[in-house]
């Protein structure tokens, strides 16, 4: 892993940018990627040529409520959405999860299904329940909601719900 | 059933042939025309629209959410061109309850109650990967004695998983006796679970910090009764299938797929093991105590259907040898950790302690505190890896909880599977598969 630091970086003095250009984290011995969106489309074709043959999983986090501090590295700007992906190389037997954040404010990401067309079913997944579209998809459409839903049930401005019961008081009392 | 004239390409195929060579891994998919997209309203719409023209036509042909081979609620909307598959479009979600927003409402202790209805066929595993996140959160270490009861669970559930698949798989392909001879083998693992769980599915046995309960008495002589009963009875299926031609005709050659196919659609489990990548997490990333125990991972050659049969056919066979190293070297002690933050006192301790009942209810009713952060486990299911993502902030309840589904994933193949075969064989594919609708739509 190069240690080189940014060169133009001037806000962050110790930041330290992994092999794919972007931010690096370990915690609970997951090693984890910050790329922005801009770079999510060449990260994930930079971890392909790298030999990271599968993107096992692909979720999005609404941090739209979360209390504590979000912990991330320096140099990566925290957003309400998070689009995560885990990559895993068969060869090394390593994985990796790359972390993009999306802001409220334009929900779109790249999509990866060119890359790894297995994330297919994954994407749709995300857009039907946090509303984050992704460009470049080939059908981008809701998969477990039914095709006219409204609303986003996994944004944490998302109510539960519930069926209001009407219970009845004793026969003929 | 409507008359439909062939859509035209979409625009992302004309997208891909405009640039050449293709981007990312596209160019190892060459059936990938062969994913239909078209939305359900549209479909519907088509079958009021007048039949043009008389030749090149499709058909589209709707199998499903109530067909028998769709195993509970899958629906196809398939393009049929004669009695051959053109272009297919699974469509998932009719058993979608929201599970992964309950698991956010629902405390750390409570979660596998919701996770084990996942994937119900073999809702240990489910219940498993949870915990293991959930452990890996708090760095919890569990007891030795647990971690092989774990791993006995869990071998005994892929046996009534394999079982399972076994007995519907026959019935998908005609094989009606298998049906019968499956149920009938999986019902007295079940009886096991029973014994052990106090249910036959759905267990909320693996909790985080160790198991609900320990083995009951003469839990051994139940397990050794099931490893006596169960190799002659698969010598039968052997007669029955494998070596018949019948049933050697109807899969050898259906639904291939190659490994990179595989690799590029995310497939996992006994999918991609039939196309000869040889991954296992048990084997490659060993959780529990894997490690210890002496297995084969195996793999077919052909990817076809009978190559995806006969692997589940030999992994019951496996763990069966797994189940039997676990007999001799299960240890003595307790079966959940320790750590009174997270293990609620003994039964007997109640009784007797005013402390050790508020300690009882605070921990039922408020739960425990798990450290901030974010875990990944994923545990090697019958169906694939599956993996349980859990964000934590804190508090006693995930505030995020993720669970990546082998079957939703493995499910993408089955338009490359079908692909130019005939319907009759699209049964075979489906079937192969082995998806559990249950934990696709979560």
């Amino acid at each position: 892993m190069s240690e080189d630091t940014a060169p133009q970086e001037d806000t962050e003095p110790q930041q330290e940018l992994g092999p794919y250009g972007c931010p690096e984290s370990e915690a609970l011995g997951e090693r984890t990627i910050h790329p922005n969106r801009e770079q999510w489309l060449e990260t994930a074709q930079g971890l392909l040529d790298d030999g990271w043959t599968m993107c096992f999983d692909l979720t999005a986090v609404d941090y739209l409520t979360y209390a504590p501090s979000r912990n991330l590295p320096a140099g990566v700007n925290e957003e309400r959405f998070e689009v995560v992906a885990g990559f895993i190389s068969h060869s090394s037997g390593t994985r990796l999860r790359a972390k993009a954040q999306v802001p409220a404010s334009d929900t779109s990401i790249g999509s990866l299904t060119s890359i790894y067309p297995g994330v297919d079913y994954l994407e749709r997944e995300v857009f039907d329940m946090f509303g984050i579209t992704f460009e470049g998809h080939p059908d981008m459409s809701r998969i477990l909601m039914p095709e006219t839903w409204e609303g986003h049930p996994l944004r944490k401005d998302y109510a539960v719900g519930g069926i209001p019961v009407q219970f009845k008081g004793p026969q003929g009392g | 059933m409507t008359i439909t004239e062939s859509e035209p390409t979409t625009p992302e195929q004309e997208g891909s042939d405009a640039e050449t060579p293709l981007a990312g891994q596209l160019h190892k998919l060459p059936r990938r025309d062969a994913v239909l997209r078209m939305s359900e309203v549209r479909a519907a719409e088509m079958a009021n629209e007048p039949i043009v023209g008389e030749n090149d036509q499709t058909m589209l042909v709707n199998m499903g959410p109530a067909h028998p081979s769709t195993h509970g609620v899958l629906r196809l909307m398939l393009e049929m061109d004669g009695e051959t598959v053109r272009r297919s479009k699974p469509i998932v979600g009719y058993l979608h309850t929201g599970m992964e927003k309950t698991g956010e409402n629902l405390t750390y202790l409570q979660g596998p109650t919701n996770v084990t209805r996942m994937d119900y066929a073999s809702p240990l595993f489910t219940e498993m990967a949870f915990a293991l996140s959930v452990e890996k959160l708090i760095g919890l270490e569990i007891p030795e004695r647990a971690t092989w009861i774990r791993m006995l669970m869990c071998e005994m559930n892929r046996i009534s998983s394999h079982l399972l698949f076994m007995a519907t798989n026959g019935m998908d392909l005609g094989a009606v006796s298998m049906m019968i001879y499956g149920w009938r083998e999986r019902e007295e693992v079940l009886r096991f679970f029973e014994a052990v769980t106090g249910l036959r599915m759905n267990h909320n046995y693996i909790r985080p910090g160790g198991v609900a309960a320990d083995l009951p008495d003469g839990w051994r002589d139940s397990v050794l009764r099931l490893m006596e009963m169960l190799p002659p009875r698969l010598e039968e299926y052997d007669i029955l299938m494998t070596g018949q031609p019948i049933w050697r005709d109807r899969l050898q050659g259906v639904g291939t797929l190659t490994s990179d196919e595989a690799l590029a659609l995310s497939v996992t489990g006994p999918v991609l093991r039939s196309t000869g990548v040889a991954w296992d997490l048990r084997r490659d990333e060993p959780y529990l105590a894997y490690d210890q125990v002496d297995f084969d991972v195996v793999v077919g050659t052909y990817g076809d259907a009978f190559d995806r049969y006969a692997i589940r056919l030999a992994e019951i066979r496996e763990s069966i040898r797994i189940v039997g190293q676990i007999l001799e070297k299960m240890p003595k002690g307790d079966y959940r950790a320790g750590d009174a933050k997270v293990t609620p006192p003994p039964r007997a301790r109640i009784d007797e302690s005013m402390e050790a009942l508020i300690h009882h209810f605070k921990i039922f009713t408020e739960g425990f505190k798990v450290p901030e952060g974010e875990a990944y486990a994923a545990v090697e299911s019958p169906r694939g890896e599956l993996g349980v993502y859990i964000v934590s902030d804190g508090s006693s309840k995930p505030y995020r909880m993720h669970v990546r589904g082998p079957s939703f994933t493995n499910l993408q193949v089955l338009p490359h599977m079908m692909a130019d075969g005939l319907l009759a064989d699209a049964v075979a594919s489906i079937s192969s598969v082995d998806p559990i609708m249950g934990e696709v739509d979560r």
